[in-house]
């Protein structure tokens, strides 16, 4: 039978040899033709795993580390594997009960499913750390820490030059698309980790993973062929001495203000001290959010870095500018002698500026008594010069000596949120009084920095730089140099000398006299120190707030040693009533005496440090301020403060002016600030400070005050 | 005719033996590719029989010692006993529904301590036998209806039992039978009509009712004018025709809609009509409209846009896999889809997803010309045969290789239903394993005494 049909085998081969191609076909389009499969496997199956380096350390002009890192650990949790722990020992070291203890773990489950890790407690505080890893090998597998790097201060101090991190937001991520951040990140948002980032930051590696069906991974992909790893952040050495810096914060204690200590050669920042600050261990760890809140609720606006942020009328620290002025333009000599008969007349009779020391001063002891009536007719004689055609055009000399001196727009230091300050410029008053409607006499109380000019601390201490320097300064800066090198040039622009306008050293050496005198034997005898020669200058606002009188804000600033000058320092402090010559000169002298001798000279001079410190200068308002929030805070949360509007009350309260972005009355200068921005960019230093969303422009009270 | 060499080596078809021993040996390749970490000690996990590859090994060695067992057997014992067997295997299919173990939804296993035993798989072996043995007598024609009758009562019996045992899957296999019928003379009507209502099954589930009605009549009406004249001399043509087509009709209007109204578990019918790409079948009854819903879901299976096929998960993932192998393949040990456990099954019933990403085009090539050179072989074999008994049972066994080996790797392709039917000495599994062995070897076996006229 078989016989007959042998020939269908060839039938059953042929069904074989149709089924086989079929199966090839398929398998070419499958593996050859399609590559839509290989994508969709690498996304499935593996897993990118961003490394990150890390953060580079800063170190003091002592090579001290002031900022470095250290590792804290969460507590990580697989619900899937905690079978047979010691749930209540565990309860009892992190302080909780049951039900919170199943409460996270059903989050953990929700989260991460239960076989995958999750965070059971974020960033263990030192004691509760120590006494789990005593028991972790009760918990274990189930639970395990895991490492997390975070900032460490050896110091506590400078916290507002240093800045913080903290967890990128979607606003972040916007701004830099491009530079590999994804939510969850950190970055600095303030201070030196904000403005170099890029530097400290480091690059990031990418290892890449097999991950399984459940999103574990599993192994290195490839053994790892692909990855790249992560370069650590560089090192940098800034100026600051840090024991410079907690010497001034200490001082600064229980005041509003700020102190900045420039060395006069370099440019480099030796001391920025904003008072109140706060401790920048504060803002790492475990209770970061907490302290955050309270910090940025507090009145005093501890998160503020007034040495940049905020702005203050002159006063008569500006005297010596225009004594410059005026010699250098010839309309008066060193012997210029003008009797002050009670006050200014020089623009009639009308609201004239009283000078407290009525006699008559050739220009050395104008500068020593601070002389109102003296500055006023030296600037009027600078504004009427026949020399230039109108009022307009000799406002502008005026107004391009004070750009030279670095007035009135952003030096470009390398701490973020940097405040432009203000130089009135004729278009200024154009527009106020209406054109050929001004003359000196519409702004006289500028000649005395009162009235529309307004300055950053840091700017008046780049200004005793400049006067010490006899003519030039190097852009104030805190990071002096990269280690490994400078790959993004931030630093290029801490290295030119800026000297737009060639004063004769002649010149210099004459405000040099009136300066020193101000210290031997003038208003500013608090800041002597036995042995240097200091050079020095009182300031005192006269304020007032909301139509209140408020103390006056002092100022003194200083450089010394006379000969080599080897500090340049500036002192604010805000409504401490007196004068210029009462609290800001002896904290000067003091740290003068600190930074060039290394220690105060004696023990009656650390105890005057110590009472200084003990001071209480803080404005009465602040009291207020706290203690109606304290009442608020019972019933309400900062949550409804923010919502209802009253951080921007208590930012009034403070009395800072920022018109930084008033462009209307800027539009002269815009060209400027064009240029200067895109400088800005090219550092990576941000204007904007994180830390304060809106603030308010609002205009501070600026009354024509007499001035000493 | 008495063996006077009984030597196990004698007359051996080496080139089987070397087909057999390459694909074990692939198989297990293939596992240890996907169970091998990196971190494992690769001889003592392979003797330490925790991992699956390490447990294929020893059903390997197993095989190896069966093997020979069945060398040493007389090709005599298994006409002799091949009814008996038959007898024992439906006694053992039987078996399950009283002690029968649940692994993977049926309870269609038995226990045996270190390995469990699916006897509708084993019983392919005695179907085999039992087939050779009746269509080798002598008085079996099968030209007449009564042979063809009791060779598919053989053949089909267990499926049926299988069926009922709510594995499908492994019932299917029962048809490759009909390649051996076939070959032994079933009128090619058979094979025909088989054809034609498989087709006519999927059309009914593929196209929309209304629409196929229209073409099974167009179809009628063309041969009805064909045939015009031949209609005029002989009206037993015309009634043939419109039989067919009320047969048509009916298999289309109302079998399939029973079948999957009615007759097919909600889940055996989402298979179906995932391998098809489709979701929106419409049943009447709505309640189990809502269970084929679950069902779905249970499946895993999405629509994303308009354009895109429902794909059942271990289909797509399957699909993935072997799709990201390419041209050479990921490489031993660097399969991250197989290695990551996304395909379900991977080691038994998806094994042919790891050697896709593993190894690429060009393995998979090679597998096939392995598989299909056996095959091949097979019929080469069964066509040297002077006993009727050998070639049918030679037939048997290349139907089945074919079968499963073609479902198999058409379901991981994504181009037929998974019926959950294993690849042939490649799917982990020493009850799959054992079986092939025990089917090649009695073939093998027979080979070498092929001078021998068995009945």
């Amino acid at each position: 039978m078989s016989v007959f049909n042998q020939s269908r085998k060839n039938v059953v081969r042929l069904m074989l040899a149709g089924m086989f191609l079929i199966i090839i076909a398929r398998l070419l389009t499958l593996q050859v033709f399609t590559s839509k499969y290989k994508l969709m496997a690498d996304d499935q199956g593996i897993f990118k795993k961003v490394v990150y380096p890390e953060r580079g350390i800063i170190m003091d002009r002592n090579g001290i580390p002031i900022l470095q890192n250290t590792v804290i650990y969460d507590l990580m949790v697989t619900p899937g594997k905690i079978r047979g722990t010691d749930t209540t020992l565990l309860c009892n070291i992190l302080g909780i009960d049951s039900t919170e203890f199943s409460k996270r773990i059903i989050t953990a489950i929700i989260k991460n499913k239960s076989y995958r890790p999750s965070i059971f407690e974020a960033l263990l505080s030192e004691e509760k750390m120590a006494k789990i890893s005593e028991y972790l090998y009760k918990f274990s597998p189930g639970y395990y820490l895991q490492e997390r790097p975070v900032r460490k201060y050896p110091y506590d101090a400078a916290a507002n030059v240093l800045g913080y991190l903290a967890e990128v937001d979607s606003n972040f991520l916007r701004k830099h698309a491009d530079e590999g951040y994804v939510s969850g990140d950190y970055a600095g948002m303030t201070g030196l980790e904000r403005s170099y980032e890029r530097v400290l930051m480091g690059e990031r590696g990418i290892e890449y993973w097999k991950k399984d069906n459940k999103n574990r991974l599993t192994d290195r992909w490839e053994d790892g062929r692909f990855d790249t790893t992560a370069i650590a952040g560089q090192n940098m050495y800034t100026s600051i001495d840090i024991k410079l810096q907690e010497f001034g914060e200490k001082l600064m204690e229980n005041k509003l203000g700020s102190i900045v200590a420039i060395d006069p050669k370099t440019g480099g920042i030796l001391a920025m001290v904003s008072a109140p600050t706060y401790k920048p261990q504060l803002l790492t760890g475990a209770e970061r959010r907490k302290h955050f809140s309270q910090l940025f609720l507090n009145p005093a606006l501890p998160l503020l870095n007034r040495t940049v942020s905020a702005t203050y009328s002159p006063g008569s620290t500006f005297k010596t500018l225009q004594a410059l002025v005026g010699l250098h333009e010839g309309v008066i000599t060193p012997e210029f002698t003008l009797s002050c008969s009670g006050a200014f007349y020089g623009c009639g009779s009308g609201r004239p500026m009283r000078c407290l020391d009525i006699g008559t001063f050739d220009l050395r002891n104008a500068i020593r008594l601070s002389d109102n009536t003296y500055f006023a007719t030296v600037m009027q004689k600078v504004i009427n010069n026949p020399k230039y055609p109108s009022v307009d055009s000799a406002l502008t000399v005026w107004d391009n000596y004070m750009y030279a001196f670095g007035l009135g727009k952003r030096l470009g230091v390398d701490v973020p949120s940097e405040k432009r300050g203000y130089i009135p410029t004729p278009e200024f008053y154009d527009r106020s009084f209406g054109k050929g409607h001004w003359n000196y006499c519409s702004f006289r109380s500028v000649s005395i920095g009162q009235g529309e000019v307004d300055v950053t601390p840091l700017q008046v201490a780049n200004e005793m730089a400049f006067i010490a320097n006899k003519g030039w300064y190097i852009i104030p800066h805190v990071v002096d140099s990269i280690d490994g090198g400078d790959k993004f040039g931030v630093l290029d622009k801490y290295k030119e000398k800026h000297n737009t306008i060639d004063i004769p050293a002649s010149i210099f050496d004459v405000v040099h006299d009136g300066m020193q005198a101000v210290v031997d034997g003038g208003t500013g005898a608090g800041a002597r120190v036995k042995d240097i020669a200091i050079c020095g200058k009182t300031g005192t606002v006269e304020n007032s707030f909301r139509g209140v009188k408020q103390p006056n804000h002092t100022f003194f600033c200083a450089f010394a040693p006379r000969e080599n000058p080897k500090i340049a320092i500036m002192c604010v402090i805000e409504n401490s009533g007196r004068y210029g010559g009462t609290y800001p000169a002896p904290i000067v002298g003091m740290m003068i005496e600190k930074y060039l001798n290394d220690t105060l000279a004696g023990k009656a001079r650390e105890e005057q440090a110590e009472r200084m410190s003990k001071l209480n200068l803080m404005p009465t308002r602040i009291y207020q301020e706290l203690r109606r929030q304290d009442s608020m805070r019972h019933s309400k949360d900062s949550a409804y403060l923010l919502s209802k509007g009253y951080i921007k009350i208590i930012k009034d309260t403070i009395g800072i002016e920022d018109s930084e972005d008033d462009e209307d009355l800027r539009k002269p200068k815009a060209a400027d600030d064009k240029k200067k921005k895109d400088k800005d960019t090219s550092a990576s230093i941000k204007a904007q400070p994180a830390i304060l969303p809106d603030e308010q422009q609002q205009p501070t009270p600026k009354p024509d005050n007499k001035n000493k | 005719m008495y063996q006077k060499n009984p030597s196990i080596t004698k007359g051996i078809d080496w080139m089987m033996v070397w087909f057999y021993i390459a694909l074990v040996v692939f198989g297990l390749i293939c596992i240890f590719t996907v169970e091998y970490k990196t971190s494992d000690d690769v001889m003592s996990t392979l003797l330490g029989f925790q991992k699956e590859y390490s447990k294929q090994f020893y059903f390997f060695l197993l095989s190896l010692v069966v093997a020979i067992f069945i060398l040493l057997t007389d090709s005599k014992f298994f006409t002799a006993t091949a009814n008996l067997g038959y007898v024992f295997g439906i006694l053992l299919i039987m078996a399950t529904f009283v002690a029968g173990k649940e692994v993977g939804g049926s309870k269609s296993w038995i226990p045996l301590g270190f390995m469990n035993i699916q006897p509708v798989e084993v019983c392919k072996i005695f179907t085999s036998l039992a087939l050779a043995k009746y269509l080798s007598l002598p008085d079996t024609n099968f030209s007449k209806p009564k042979s063809q009758l009791i060779a598919a009562a053989i053949a089909f019996a267990p499926a049926i039992l299988s069926v009922l045992q709510s594995e499908p899957g492994a019932a299917i296999v029962y048809f490759s039978f009909v390649i051996a019928f076939f070959r032994e003379g079933l009128p090619a009507i058979y094979i025909t009509l088989m054809f034609s209502v498989t087709i006519l099954v999927v059309a009914s589930i593929v196209m929309p009712p209304n629409a196929l009605l229209i073409v099974l009549t167009v179809i009628a009406g063309i041969f009805i004018l064909l045939y015009k004249r031949k209609i005029r001399r002989d009206k037993a043509i015309l009634v043939l025709i419109v039989g067919a087509w009320i047969l048509s009709v009916g298999i289309q209007k109302f079998m399939v809609p029973a079948l999957f109204e009615t007759v097919l578990k909600p889940h055996q019918v989402v298979r179906i009509l995932t391998t098809f790409g489709m979701d929106d079948y419409k049943f009447k009854d709505s309640l189990r409209n809502v269970d084929m819903q679950k069902e779905f879901r249970k499946l895993g299976t999405k629509k994303k846009g308009a354009g895109e096929k429902v794909e059942s998960y271990n289909v797509k993932q399957s699909k993935i896999a072997i799709g990201s192998g390419g041209f050479a393949g990921k490489g031993f040990l660097k399969g991250t889809q197989t290695r990551g456990d996304f395909v379900p099954a991977q080691n038994t019933d998806f094994i042919f997803s790891s050697v896709g990403e593993s190894f690429g085009f060009i393995g998979c090539t090679i597998l096939m010309l392995l598989y299909f050179g056996m095959m091949y072989r097979m019929i080469f074999i069964a066509e040297r045969q002077r006993s009727p008994f050998s070639r049918v049972y030679a037939y048997c066994v290349t139907g089945i290789l074919f079968f499963h080996v073609a479902l198999n790797i058409c379901m991981t392709l994504g181009i037929a239903p998974s019926p959950g039917i294993t690849l042939p000495l490649l799917s982990y599994g020493g009850s799959s394993l054992l079986t092939f062995t025990v089917l090649i070897f009695i073939l093998i076996k027979l080979d070498a005494d092929r001078q021998l006229v068995l009945r």
